[in-house]
């Protein structure tokens, strides 16, 4: 709260823009990291990535890959337009408008790939009977956040940043979201942002608050040491306790039971 | 040297009816959950057949196993580790659900739930998957007993190898069952397939196992293995696979497969092996001589050095006694008519198969021939086709291990039934390599065929586990006072071996 009073107080900040450029940021980090906690440490078991591919590969083949590689894309852009100021690029001589240009075309392709891939999954997940069988409430929640981010950033990519007058976030939304790190939440940065980026930060908020909860809890398992680590891998016989009841037993599901 | 113990099964082909119970009370046991409907980790294969997944032996198509690239060197066919990570958002080489099957189960509530009426009512087969009607046009042993041979066993890819001349004739004479387990390898690609390292070996009793909880359902142990062994489960996302029991092994108990098998064909034992020689032995140049090299890697349990390697390896005492009485070791290295399954794949596997004499003894003597040991060596050679056709399944395609086996097999049969009859033996054993005793031994383990002769399991060592669990209370025992009745050292008591060679618990030990 000092760090909000530091910043010039809240006159003119209403109790809406509060929530949805305060408190729902940090409901949503606190969320995110108490509840990849909680989830590793008692559900190892439902940590997975879920894949489809055994129940269909020929749409997965184009779609995932395009995907998941656009996604990267993504959110490489993010780190350097969010996370790095405008002041950095330009004092190591980035000038604006290159930026303008080289984040427009980037972005458009990254955006043109997750477009694409995104929708051959969604269309297979709600087209393929074996594949939409697989999917859990939560991960309907997650895909679906998900779909309205992507929908929105690549308007805002393509349609504004490209096509349209480029606006630059860099000067509204970038120093809100560092200011949320710094522990003064520069919230008047937020609310002069257009409202096609205002709803596309609060529906990521969300998404990192469910985050925990669904599928996409696999992202933090790339198993990058996997280049390193010996081909046979031998372990002895551990005694082990029963599990507490309650805790972290095996999730095999009754006979009969739906998902 | 490192000497490692091994827990080994052979299966007898001579006596396997397809009866099918060892894949029932399997997934009576393991796999009749949901999600894993279309896993067997025992089947039942008819040979010549497509197997189960459809063509899993063509590693051309699944590169599954381990090659040698161009420097002679030992590589997962499935290409590197890097081009594993790039390709995890999409596995090239995995097998779909419709190479298995798609899973099927009927709404039987219809059988007594349907009104009165003349008709008998019908059931409609329902996808396991999504729950709709469905019409099963493919299943597990869909080709039993050479079902729909004409068409498709011609794709068998052991088959294929044998071309196109010789085919035809052999359809009409030949056809045996191969039941499959996973061969917990010496040298597992589907361990070192899985980025997660969620996969491993035992070291005590090399059982190839899956954490289901670092299990990050990658799907590589999948596409890696060379026998699709390995499955996945739908429903939780995570591999799973045969775990020959190993609750039972622990126990000293044959897995359930074993123990309910209808022709008692299957063996489990243990086999000693130097765990340092895998690797050069799985490199082996041609093919065609991995066979022996696998057979180089194991070691003689009735050597005295080999023995008290095996126990400065920490191998217990029991454990070496019972690889002494393994029936495995007995049927693979000293009688030499156990054979592996697949060696070119150059995985080490460890689930050796006894290659079926029945269809050379039909031939030459009715059902149940096969009593001239001479018509059946004549019939081994003659009919060159089914021979070569083991040999694919069992040496890389060299024949001359295979009919051995075969001659020994057939040697036993005359040899014992001179001998049951009080007639003079017509066959000398000395002409497959082998003494009286031999047979004797031979005839002991696959006609008599005892329990206690086919399973010898030792039971784990639960004293190691107990001092691994007394670890984990390191708040400490509370007689364990300065002098007190706890004092006797730390963790559990430890079994020593001791100058008369039995095994001692030391129950008090001083603490150091």
């Amino acid at each position: 709260m000092s760090g909000l009073l530091a910043s010039g107080g809240l006159s003119g900040v209403s109790g809406g823009d509060l929530f949805w450029w305060v408190i729902l940021p940090y409901a949503a980090l606190l969320t995110f990291v108490i509840g990849h906690i909680w989830r590793y440490q008692y559900d190892q078991f439902g940590w997975t990535s879920r894949s489809t591919e055994l129940q269909e590969r020929r749409a997965l083949k184009w779609g995932s890959p395009l995907f998941h590689y656009g996604a990267f894309a993504a959110i490489g852009g993010h780190i350097l337009g969010i996370l790095i100021p405008e002041s950095v690029t330009q004092a190591v001589g980035i000038p604006e408008t290159f930026y303008r240009t080289f984040s427009a075309i980037a972005g458009t392709i990254a955006a043109v790939a997750v477009i694409i891939g995104v929708l051959i999954l969604a269309g297979r997940r709600l087209l393929v009977p074996r594949v939409r069988a697989t999917t859990s409430p939560v991960d309907w929640v997650a895909l679906i956040l998900l779909a309205i981010i992507i929908g929105l950033g690549i308007a805002e990519t393509i349609g504004v940043g490209l096509l349209g007058n480029h606006y630059n976030y860099r000067v509204s939304i970038s120093p809100w979201f560092r200011s949320l790190f710094t522990g003064s939440p520069d919230v008047r940065a937020a609310i002069k942002a257009p409202l096609l980026f205002q709803v596309h930060a609060v529906v990521a908020w969300v998404l990192i608050g469910v985050w925990p909860f669904s599928r996409l809890v696999h992202a933090w398992s790339y198993p990058y040491f996997y280049l390193w680590r010996p081909f046979i891998v031998y372990r002895r016989r551990v005694a082990t306790r029963p599990n507490e009841p309650g805790t972290s037993g095996r999730r095999w599901r009754r006979i009969g039971t739906p998902y | 040297m490192r000497i490692m113990a091994q827990v080994c099964m052979v299966m007898n082909l001579d006596k396997c009816i397809g009866c099918h119970t060892c894949s029932v009370t399997c997934k009576q046991t393991w796999t009749n959950r949901p999600g894993t409907e279309y896993v067997y980790f025992n089947n039942v294969e008819t040979k010549p057949g497509l197997g189960y997944p459809r063509r899993y032996e063509d590693q051309d198509l699944w590169k599954g196993g381990w090659k040698l690239d161009r420097r002679g060197r030992l590589t997962l066919r499935g290409g590197s580790r890097l081009r594993r990570l790039l390709t995890i958002f999409y596995n090239p080489d995995l097998p779909t659900i419709e190479d298995y099957h798609d899973p099927f189960t009927y709404d039987y509530a219809r059988l007594i739930t349907a009104p009165a009426g003349t008709a008998a009512p019908s059931v409609q087969a329902h996808s396991t998957l999504t729950g709709r009607a469905m019409v099963p046009r493919w299943g597990t042993n869909w080709e039993d007993d050479l079902a729909g041979a004409p068409e498709r066993a011609g794709q068998d890819p052991n088959l294929v190898k044998l071309g196109e001349a010789v085919k035809l004739s052999f359809e009409q004479v030949f056809m045996f069952y191969l039941p499959r387990i996973c061969e917990h390898c010496l040298n597992p690609s589907c361990v070192a397939s899985c980025p997660s390292g969620a996969m491993y070996k035992r070291e005590e009793d090399g059982i190839v196992l899956v954490d289901q909880n670092r299990c990050r359902g990658w799907r590589f142990c999948v596409s890696g293995c060379p026998y699709k062994k390995v499955y996945f489960n739908h429903r939780t996302g995570k591999a799973e696979k045969c775990t020959l029991c190993f609750p039972r092994i622990e126990a000293g108990l044959p897995t359930v497969c074993s123990e309910t098998c209808v022709g008692r064909l299957r063996y489990l034992g243990l086999v000693l092996y130097d765990a340092d020689a895998v690797l050069a032995a799985a490199a082996t140049k041609d093919p065609q001589d991995l066979y022996e090299a696998q057979l180089s890697v194991f070691l003689d349990p009735e050597d005295p050095t080999v023995r008290a390697e095996a126990l400065a390896a920490g191998i217990p005492h029991d454990w070496v006694e019972a690889a002494r009485r393994s029936p495995a070791y007995a049927l693979i290295a000293r009688h030499r008519v156990a054979l592996p399954l697949h060696p070119e794949y150059r995985t080490m596997p460890m689930v050796w198969y006894v290659p079926p004499l029945s269809p050379m003894a039909d031939m030459v003597g009715g059902p149940g021939g096969g009593e001239d040991a001479d018509a059946v060596f004549g019939a081994i050679d003659a009919l060159r086709i089914p021979v070569e056709y083991l040999a694919n399944l069992f040496t890389a395609g060299k024949v001359e291990p295979v009919r051995q086996a075969l001659r020994r097999l057939a040697l036993v049969r005359a040899f014992m039934r001179s001998r049951q009859l009080g007639l003079t033996p017509s066959a000398d054993p000395r002409t497959v390599g082998m003494e009286a005793a031999d047979v004797e031994d031979l005839f002991r383990l696959i006609a008599i065929a005892r329990y206690e002769d086919r399973y010898v399991v030792p039971p784990a060592h639960a004293e190691d586990a107990g001092r691994l669990l007394a670890q984990h209370s390191l708040s400490g025992c509370s007689l364990e006072s300065e002098g007190g009745p706890g004092m006797g050292g730390w963790g559990l008591p430890v079994a020593t071996r001791g100058d008369d060679g039995r095994t001692h618990l030391r129950v008090l030990e001083g603490r150091r």
